[in-house]
């Protein structure tokens, strides 16, 4: 089967602090049937991120399929609260890059 | 009144400066309220802990100043929440204070000048504690302890509309909040002018972030919130943006874990049956957000404690062999304070290394990071009670990764590669131990509010 990046999919990728103890993940599509066409193919499900960020699926605070926003959205606990000392990513503003290369099946 | 219109120039005042033409844009619009929020826990426990700003006061100044110069032409209220990052006591005297100074500097006429605290003491909260209140934990954290509080420094709490709408009422022209929801900073003059709770603090809701609601990608750039009695429009003010449907409806999520609700001191934003609809080329139009009341008022309590001392080093690594066994390199260093200090929980200090070029960023979390690069930097930290011992902590730390054995090395001569031959004096270190709520009987009761007069008055000039 024929695949895509996601990065070639979407038209954002990001990641972000929401409150200090937790990193939120958006993708984002330009088209509602690109988006449609990434829920299908269950790449992006609470077992693939928790497999992709090597975090346990009770680290995932929240999963989300927002449809207004033709979005994909999660959220995981970070592993120590924001700016903790040794913390290298004090806004979780770098945590999506993994999320890039994901190979999208495509009809 | 039929229509509130409010501009946003700012989604952090002072982190980075406004972009002024697409401000003038927005003053030109003639808006009812000019308001911007200045705070984020974004930045991290230091500036709370050490009660400090993140950005240069020049950059501050340089955004009050825009809006204030506006707000005063136009003869409409200016509201700053979350003063200087923060938003403690210390921040919102010093916003206040550049107030005074920029209406001394224009010779502006008098006006009224509130702000509110949102400090609490310690052994403010100790009390509530003892007398039986439950501090409960937000985001995984436990309830709250004597002990967590003992560690910490510095406590805000997260203002609600309330003392927003009780300095508009006393008639306040401009507005110095502390710890205050971003949302709320935009939904109190709405409330106050007797528009609905549910659209209020949706206009919040978009605003509070200026144009992170706005396509293509630009930050600092205002946008222009309207709220009548069934509906808020948002529209981008900069010529090259656009409040689309796809890029209002994308700024809901933005930093939050749920993009249907948002959680402010006495209830909850639920936008889950948000309509989107675009209006024209740059405004979008919503109906549809629910404002649901909270059967018992919780108020978001943030608090910074201190950790330590902090030293920072530097190394880089070249050498493929080297690269491939980094962690036996670290593994002596450590060892060699272990020598000196003891185990680091015994030792009361912490070492740390991030190791930039195989997992640097996402520590753990990184897929990759058995493929490193062909060439390292690694970041050392020391922290400890004192300076002197923080020094040398982060001294050894880095230094003896020079001198660390791996048993088939090629270099004999060195490890690693030094560009600095020394390490530097970091901000202390500094954790987040509250992110707790606290019930209250009274929304004001933590929010203390001040009125007094600014400006030049006729006879002074």
């Amino acid at each position: 089967m024929k695949t895509r990046k996601l990065s070639e999919l979407a038209k954002t990728i990001r990641s972000k602090n929401a409150g200090v103890n937790l990193i939120t993940f958006d993708i984002i599509f330009a088209e509602r049937s690109t988006y449609e066409q990434v829920k299908r193919s269950r790449v992006l499900t609470r077992e693939t991120v928790s497999e992709l960020y090597r975090v346990a699926p009770d680290r995932i605070a929240d999963f989300v399929e927002f449809d207004p926003a033709n979005a994909i959205k999660f959220t995981i606990y970070r592993s120590r609260p924001s700016g903790s000392p040794g913390d290298p990513d004090i806004f979780g503003a770098q945590q999506y890059a993994p999320l890039l290369d994901i190979e999208v099946p495509v009809e | 009144m039929r229509s509130l219109r409010i501009i946003c120039p700012n989604g952090h005042l002072g982190f980075a400066p406004i972009r002024v033409e697409s401000f003038r844009m927005g003053v030109e619009a003639r808006p009812d309220v000019i308001a911007a929020d200045s705070g984020s826990d974004d930045v991290g426990p230091i500036p709370l802990g050490t009660d400090t700003s993140t950005s240069p006061r020049a950059w501050q100044a340089h955004d009050l100043e825009h809006m204030l110069l506006a707000s005063r032409s136009l003869r409409v209220p200016m509201i700053i929440g979350s003063s200087g990052d923060t938003g403690a006591n210390s921040r919102v005297d010093l916003y206040v204070g550049i107030i005074r100074e920029l209406a001394q500097k224009h010779r502006l006429p008098p006006f009224k000048l509130g702000y509110f605290y949102s400090q609490i003491p310690k052994e403010e909260l100790r009390r509530r504690m003892r007398a039986g209140e439950t501090v409960a934990g937000l985001e995984g954290y436990d309830d709250l302890t004597e002990a967590e509080l003992d560690a910490t420094e510095r406590i805000v709490a997260m203002a609600g509309v309330h003392p927003f709408i009780k300095l508009l009422e006393a008639g306040a022209d401009v507005i110095i909040g502390g710890r205050s929801s971003d949302s709320c900073v935009f939904a109190a003059p709405a409330i106050h002018h007797g528009f609905p709770e549910d659209l209020s603090y949706y206009l919040g809701k978009v605003l509070e972030c200026a144009s992170f609601c706005a396509e293509p990608y630009g930050g600092k750039e205002t946008v222009l919130g309207e709220i009548t009695s069934d509906a808020v429009v948002v529209t981008a003010m900069h010529p090259d943006q656009r409040c689309t449907v796809a890029s209002v409806a994308g700024h809901a999520m933005y930093e939050r874990s749920n993009p249907y609700f948002e959680h402010v001191a006495g209830g909850t934003l639920d936008m889950s049956h948000c309509r989107y609809e675009q209006v024209d080329a740059r405004s979008t139009r919503i109906t549809g957000p629910q404002f649901q009341r909270a059967p018992e008022f919780r108020v978001k309590l943030e608090g910074a404690g201190r950790i330590g001392e902090r030293y920072v080093g530097m190394v880089g690594i070249r050498d493929p062999y080297t690269i491939a066994h980094v962690d036996q390199v670290i593994a002596w260093a450590r060892d060699k304070v272990r020598e000196r200090f003891g185990p680091e929980d015994k030792g009361g200090y912490g070492l740390y290394y991030n190791v930039y070029g195989r997992d640097g960023v996402m520590g753990e979390r990184e897929p990759m990071r058995d493929r490193p690069a062909h060439e390292l930097c690694i970041l050392v930290q020391g922290v400890a009670p004192t300076a002197e011992m923080a020094e040398e902590i982060c001294m050894i730390g880095t230094r003896q990764m020079f001198y660390a054995r791996l048993p088939e090395v090629k270099g004999s001569a060195g490890s690693v590669a030094f560009a600095l031959d020394e390490v530097l004096r970091a901000s202390p270190s500094y954790r987040w131990t509250v992110n707790h709520t606290l019930r209250c009987d009274d929304p004001l009761e933590l929010f203390p509010t001040h009125l007094t007069a600014a400006g030049i008055d006729g006879s002074a000039r």
